[in-house]
């Protein structure tokens, strides 16, 4: 092993480096560096496929489990219960998968490579956003494998495949902004274990506080005026419309609002205790 | 026995220019709750040598790199890289320095070839550059025939130089070293210093910390110790190891009662104090040339104190620091820990 570098290279001259530095990041190195945080974090998920079950048995799952023990009492039958159902589960399941975004990011910056990431030169936000924009293909699998999963138990979309998509693409945007409020809590809090934590005790009454299961008219008063307010009810509709219908109503433009909403406040908050964490 | 150029903290005159220093570091603290880890740290590093900060676990060592790579924040003082304000400008310190840490800062996800890959193009290297960089890089770190593996499956001294190689993907003018070689065989550690070596050779600026005594010795032009988050010494490692003799004689008397006996006999014989150990009749001598041990012995031996056993060693970090400091090193694990979180 020769591990002497060889003189015959150029001498490394400070005051051209000093002088030649850039003070900032451009938003296209931002990107460029946030695709390549992305696909580190995709041949992670090649070589840790176990990161998928997840997002491949709870679709399978809930849906079974769900459309048998609610379609009689609520729809009268399973069949009549899945067009209200299915676009519940998506939305319950692509929550459930953002949580997972938190967690792992919390595993993540645990390990020594997160130390080498903040003392290179590039955008603070790449190594938060990378891993989310390769979580794109985890809701995909998560949405897509649920409305399988519907089909399979006899649910026919009135909406058509251009229906169910437009419902998927909803979902998937749906939970990539969501992502950033887990993301944020993976920032503060101390542990992985911490963040499932705290990340159940929101996502539990944001799903079930909500249409995904029941109609509204159902529950008190009280408790319909929560869920009429929660956004996962817009999302629950949106995707409804889209999904049974064919339909893009004002839901989806509530749903796409309440995300915006959310990526401008915890996209900064999640950068921010990212770098106090320094 | 001054090798000290002892500098009150904030104190001490700047020195003209400051463009050929590497880093000027400036009463620089860092407390972590009530625990003042750097307590008050000045630092002149000329551009192109090897820079030593040697000191026990918990000194502050580590904390003063991290502070300096801007992985953590300065909570009082002030560091310049290349003449640039560190706190003020993290962005273009980021783009000076390449940072080698304790333990290796590799994605264990990724093959060695992919992780260099990865670290190119994160740092705007074109995607063929990117390669032929990785190429270059595994073949100087004699890492091609493990290139393709998994991390996981790569030695303590492997991961080290794959770690140094990532951090040279830039050619950074300034690298920091934290404990390049602790935890490795003897074979590595002499090629990492080669590295170290070379890395000098090509016109780059080292900082490295280490534990070692003998490390420093070889490879620093210029060594500073560090106890208790503050420098009790800066100096060459000759001055340094003038202070403590060029040799120990380790001497473990049978009856710890005739110490006092023995202390008399080495200031007669070499005008100098000899050093007690916390154990008990457990006393070293520090020699100018190691030829002397045997002139103490001899008076031992005529003054009717008896010896368990003799030993002449070089100095140990120890030994320097019971010279410097009149203590022993106590970096415990309990600052290692808060160091490191």
């Amino acid at each position: 092993m020769s591990t002497v570098i060889a003189p015959s290279r150029e001498v490394v001259r400070a005051a051209e480096r000093v002088a030649s530095a850039r003070t900032r990041v451009s938003v296209r190195e931002t990107l460029g560096q946030t695709l390549m945080m992305a696909w580190r974090a995709l041949k992670k998920m090649r070589r840790n496929p176990e990161q998928f079950f997840d997002v491949a048995l709870q679709p399978l799952l809930f849906t079974a489990m769900f459309a048998f023990i609610f379609g009689g009492a609520i729809a009268g039958d399973v069949a009549s219960y899945l067009p209200l159902m299915i676009p519940g589960i998506v939305a319950q399941t692509v929550l459930t998968t953002c949580m997972a975004t938190g967690t792992q990011l919390r595993e993540d910056m645990e390990k020594g490579v997160f130390d080498r990431f903040k003392s290179l030169p590039i955008a603070r936000i790449a190594p938060l956003a990378g891993p989310m924009v390769a979580d794109l293909l985890r809701y995909t699998i998560a949405a897509t494998l649920t409305f399988a999963m519907g089909l399979v138990m006899g649910y026919r979309p009135d909406g058509g495949p251009a229906g169910v998509l437009a419902a998927i693409l909803l979902a998937v945007v749906t939970g990539w902004s969501l992502a950033w409020a887990f993301t944020w809590v993976g920032t503060i809090a101390r542990s992985a274990q911490a963040v499932q934590g705290i990340s159940m005790m929101i996502l539990f009454p944001l799903t079930f506080l909500s249409n995904a299961f029941v109609p509204v008219e159902t529950l008190p008063g009280w408790l319909a005026a929560f869920v009429r307010v929660n956004p996962v009810s817009h999302l629950v509709t949106a995707t409804r419309d889209l999904a049974n219908h064919a339909v893009v109503s004002g839901e989806v433009g509530w749903t796409l609002l309440a995300c915006a909403v959310v990526i401008a406040i915890f996209a900064p908050l999640s950068v921010r205790s990212y770098k106090r964490h320094m | 026995m001054s090798i000290t150029e002892f500098r009150p903290s904030g104190g001490g005159p700047a020195p003209a220019g400051g463009t050929d220093l590497a880093v000027r570091v400036r009463g620089l603290v860092k407390t972590f709750g009530e625990h003042r880890a750097v307590d008050g740290i000045d630092l002149d590093v000329r551009s192109g040598e090897i820079f030593g900060v040697l000191g026990p676990n918990g000194a502050g060592k580590t904390t003063t790199l991290r502070m300096l790579a801007t992985l953590l924040k300065i909570d009082e003082g002030r560091a310049e890289i290349f003449g640039v304000d560190v706190a003020g400008n993290p962005h273009v310190i980021r783009q000076l320095v390449g940072v080698t840490g304790q333990y290796a800062s590799v994605d264990e996800n990724l093959t060695a070839r992919e992780n260099l890959w990865l670290f190119s193009r994160l740092q705007g290297v074109a995607g063929p550059r990117a390669r032929s960089i990785s190429t270059e890089l595994l073949g100087q770190f004699g890492l091609e025939d493990a290139a393709d593996k998994p991390i996981s499956q790569f030695s303590g001294g492997m991961r080290r130089r794959l770690d140094l190689a990532a951090s040279l993907i830039t050619r950074p003018p300034l690298i920091f070293l934290d404990e390049p070689t602790t935890g490795l065989d003897p074979r590595t550690r002499g090629q990492m210093w080669d590295t170290i070596r070379g890395l000098v050779a090509d016109g780059c600026t080292v900082l490295l910390t280490t534990q070692y005594l003998d490390e420093a010795d070889q490879l620093a032009d210029r060594v500073a110790v560090i106890d208790h988050g503050r420098k009790v010494a800066e100096g060459t490692p000759d001055e340094l190891k003038t202070a403590v003799g060029d040799s120990t004689l380790q001497l473990l008397l049978a009856d710890p009662s005739e110490v006092p006996t023995a202390v008399e006999v080495v200031r007669r014989v070499l005008g100098s104090e000899p050093v007690l150990s916390p154990e008990k009749g457990r006393l070293n001598v520090p020699l100018d040339q190691a030829d002397l041990a045997a002139d103490v012995l001899i008076a031992l031996r005529s003054a009717g104190v008896s010896i368990t056993s003799v030993s002449v060693d070089k100095p140990s970090l120890d030994e320097v620091f019971l010279a410097l400091t009149g203590h022993e090193t106590d970096g415990d694990d309990e600052n290692r820990t808060k160091e490191n979180r």
